[in-house]
């Protein structure tokens, strides 16, 4: 089952190694993690998606993240109200003749022209991880040229509909 | 000539009293630094006021390895185990200045491994100092040992200059990557200003919480680095790190519940009862309850061996009393253990109808393997003061003690001792047990050796067990227990180690010759790999690939090369006579004590299996 974790860790070296080495120790499967600054100075979150077989593994992960001295805070936040965002580059082959049709497909994903060449166009197209896919499953009949993502990004919501138990240990 | 200087060094103090805070900071160097000790000479050597000397001391720290070394001498530090070369030349050269015992041993594999000797004997956390490169990879078992064993350890390693590091420089290795699994923490000095905080926080890391080894890679730059102030460290702030040591007061109460209304309780002990220093409360709750006690690998000497309520080890060669005793009943009360899988076996057949309680200091290791009904996480001595604290009434064991008591009686551990076959290994254990009076202080590599050791040399003490557990170490025995004997100068130390893992780590020899620690080495000597072989025997159909050792060298002219007493014993009257002997010797010995080559360890739980179906527990 794939689950959403965000970790809060003490900016320093080595760090970002200490938690992905962790993984690689025991054999979890890490579908996407973005690292970046917070608010506070020194300290940084990383947002891991994160394909676990069941609860028991689950725990184990987040027990063992926190284990780290570097890593202050855990959070298992995949069953409560999120905002969750992933950017995605996608450069599609999109020569005149077709130009409009893929203008129009791209308009309900809010997706913008970030360069443009002869027959080539870049799009930036930023929502959660199920949107991205269904933006390049539409482009991919036109010929994906080159395709990035950021990895998700996420916290939880400042008002939760339903009080849903958080799994964090401690 | 003499007034001349006397002005001169007045000069010195007048510039340097003019000097701000700041400005002192400039002098971070190595002019700044002679120039202060050339100040300080002077004013020694004319014996000029008193106040020119203090103020020059107290602003000649010295070099970051200097600091190093100072910050060890706060930490108590005793003893260090270590080996120098290129990078950690400058800490060598501070300790030169200023000496804390150092062990040389020959090889760095020796110096941890002797250093997790003394930091399991003395509670206290062992210091090792090697070398960058290869001095650092050298270390890399006794990490990894001290890491799944958890031993407090903190360990330096030299590393080249920050500027080259990254380059491929000479005796570079990323020791940092290299040991970041393996270790509790590590860190790499960057300033050598941290170096006082990095030392301080690695010692509370390592001999907190649930203990383990801490790497400080320290580049030489940084230990090479004069500074004129060194920052005092302050208390250690560490938000990631908060160990939680006392027990939920609701846990405790449903563990009382569960043991209230318990039949069948037991209770497993590990070694996290002796990182806790929690024997004494350990003994008084299972006598005040009397609850039944089983032992992990590690975990011996938490309770007398001879103690009524003692079942024996538990696990793969466990007795067969300890191992029903887990399998039949309904509350199993876990203190301080990780239910390791040489422990539980086949986890399906593990403690079918029991509630699992488990007390361990360390959340990740509760629920890990085992489903645990009641966890508590906390110290185990606190925890147990807690259990103490509560009066509860007692389950009423004495049918539960009474079948264990019938089933000890009957399915004892047993050999077959044959006068024609010569010594069985587990005879010479028996012996020393009887020679040392179950008081010595025990230390073994992995293998047959050390699980005869651990069945038949029953402690009377904490503290004397020094075996390895989780990474299962050859070679680990000997310089285990010459940092046993250092930790413990007046105790008789006994290395009970097999002959292909003795000639792992035997150049260490040499500190036995060096200092004369009455450390006494026997060498169960089977001439083969023992495990190996018995496993091949068992599950390969005895086909004895690489196992047997049949060429090796003459262990007695080995001794003797070292100027150590050695002997060779091929008969159980000889090893009494001789074990007798080098036992009352208040000097190194080697006993080559040859036994039986195709003896097995027996009762033995097989790979995969349950904890129920254990083989050779009689023989006919």
């Amino acid at each position: 089952m794939k689950r959403v974790i965000t970790t809060t860790v003490i900016n320093q070296s080595g760090v970002l190694n200490r938690v992905t080495g962790l993984m690689m120790k025991r054999q979890f499967n890490i579908e996407s993690i973005s690292v970046g600054h917070t608010e506070q100075p020194g300290m940084s979150k990383m947002t891991f998606i994160v394909n676990v077989e069941d609860e028991g593994k689950l725990e184990q992960l987040l027990k063992q993240l926190q284990k780290q001295i570097d890593v202050i805070k855990v959070n298992d936040i995949t069953d409560k109200a999120v905002v969750m965002r992933e950017l995605a580059l996608v450069k599609v082959v999109a020569p005149p003749a077709v130009r409009s049709e893929i203008y129009s497909i791209v308009e309900p994903f809010r997706a913008t022209v970030v360069d443009m060449s002869k027959n080539v166009t870049t799009f930036q197209v930023t929502g959660d991880p199920e949107k991205i896919e269904a933006f390049i499953d539409l482009m991919k009949p036109y010929g994906i040229k080159e395709l990035t993502r950021t990895g998700v990004s996420a916290f939880v919501r400042e008002t939760q509909k339903v009080q849903a138990p958080q799994l964090n240990i401690l | 000539m003499r007034l001349q200087l006397c002005s001169e060094v007045g000069w010195y103090h007048e510039a340097f009293s003019s000097l701000s805070k700041e400005q002192v900071s400039l002098f971070r160097d190595e002019k700044a630094f002679l120039f202060l000790r050339h100040t300080q000479k002077e004013a020694d050597r004319l014996g000029v006021n008193m106040k020119v000397r203090q103020e020059t001391d107290q602003k000649l720290k010295g070099s970051g390895a200097d600091v190093l070394i100072r910050s060890l001498q706060e930490q108590e530090v005793e003893i260090i185990f270590g080996y120098p070369g290129g990078a950690v030349l400058p800490i060598y050269d501070a300790l030169h200045r200023n000496p804390i015992q150092h062990v040389l041993a020959r090889h760095e594999q020796g110096a941890i491994h002797a250093a997790e000797g003394y930091a399991r004997v003395s509670g206290k956390p062992g210091v090792v100092i090697a070398t960058s490169g290869p001095g650092a990879t050298n270390l890399v078992t006794g990490i990894a040992d001290a890491m799944l064993d958890s031993i407090p350890l903190v360990v330096f390693t030299g590393q080249v200059a920050s500027g080259v590091i990254g380059t491929d420089a000479f005796q570079e290795a990323d020791i940092i990557g290299i040991t970041q699994p393996i270790t509790k923490h590590n860190y790499q000095v960057k300033n050598a200003e941290d170096l006082p905080r990095i030392i301080n926080e690695a010692f509370y890391i390592a001999s907190t919480g649930r203990p383990g080894p801490v790497v400080i890679d320290v580049p030489k730059d940084i230990s090479a680095k004069m500074f004129v102030e060194a920052e005092q460290p302050n208390e250690v702030e560490l938000p990631g790190y908060q160990p939680t040591t006392k027990p939920n007061f609701l846990q405790i109460q449903k563990a009382i519940q569960a043991l209230t209304a318990s039949e069948r309780p037991l209770i497993l002990a590990g070694a996290g009862v002796l990182a806790a220093r929690a024997t004494a409360e350990l003994q008084e709750f299972i006598e005040r309850h009397q609850i039944p006690i089983t032992n992990t690998l590690l975990g011996l000497g938490t309770i007398d061996g001879h103690h009524e309520l003692f079942l024996g080890m538990a696990g793969m060669h466990g007795t067969y009393t300890a191992n029903t005793a887990i399998c039949e009943c309904d509350v199993l009360l876990n203190i301080g253990a990780r239910f390791d899988d040489r422990l539980t076996g086949n986890l399906a057949h593990f403690a079918p109808n029991a509630k699992v309680i488990h007390i361990d200091i360390d959340p990740a290791e509760i629920g890990k393997n085992v489903p645990t009904a009641i966890p508590i996480v906390a110290d185990a001595k606190e925890a147990l003061q807690e259990l103490l604290n509560q009066p509860f009434e007692s389950p009423d064991t004495a049918e539960w003690l009474q079948l264990l008591k019938t089933n000890t009686a009957a399915y004892p551990l047993q050999y077959k001792a044959d006068k024609e076959r010569g010594i069985l290994p587990q005879q010479a254990i028996e012996l020393i047990h009887k020679l040392t009076g179950g008081d010595a202080v025990v230390t073994t590599d992995v293998g047959q050796h050390q699980m005869w050791a651990a069945q038949y040399y029953k402690f009377n003490y904490p503290h004397h067990w020094v075996t390895s557990g989780g990474l299962g170490t050859m070679g680990f025995g000997f310089p285990a227990a010459i940092g046993a004997q250092l930790a413990k100068p007046h105790e008789k130390v006994v290395a009970i180690v097999g002959d292909a893992g003795f000639q792992m780590t035997l150049q260490e020899l040499s500190l036995l010759q060096e200092m004369r620690l009455p450390v006494k080495v026997v060498i169960l000597n089977n001439q083969c790999l023992g495990m190996v072989r018995q496993w091949q025997e068992t599950f390969y159909e005895e086909r004895y690939s690489q196992s047997m050792i049949s060429v090796q060298p003459d262990f007695v002219k080995l001794a003797q090369a070292y100027d150590i007493q050695g002997y060779k014993v091929e008969t159980m009257a000889e090893a009494e006579a001789v074990f007798a002997e080098a036992f009352a010797s208040n000097e190194p010995v080697l006993i080559d004590c040859r036994v039986v080559q195709l003896e097995n360890v027996y009762p033995m739980v097989a790979p995969g299996k349950g904890l129920n179906q254990m083989i050779g527990v009689k023989i006919e």
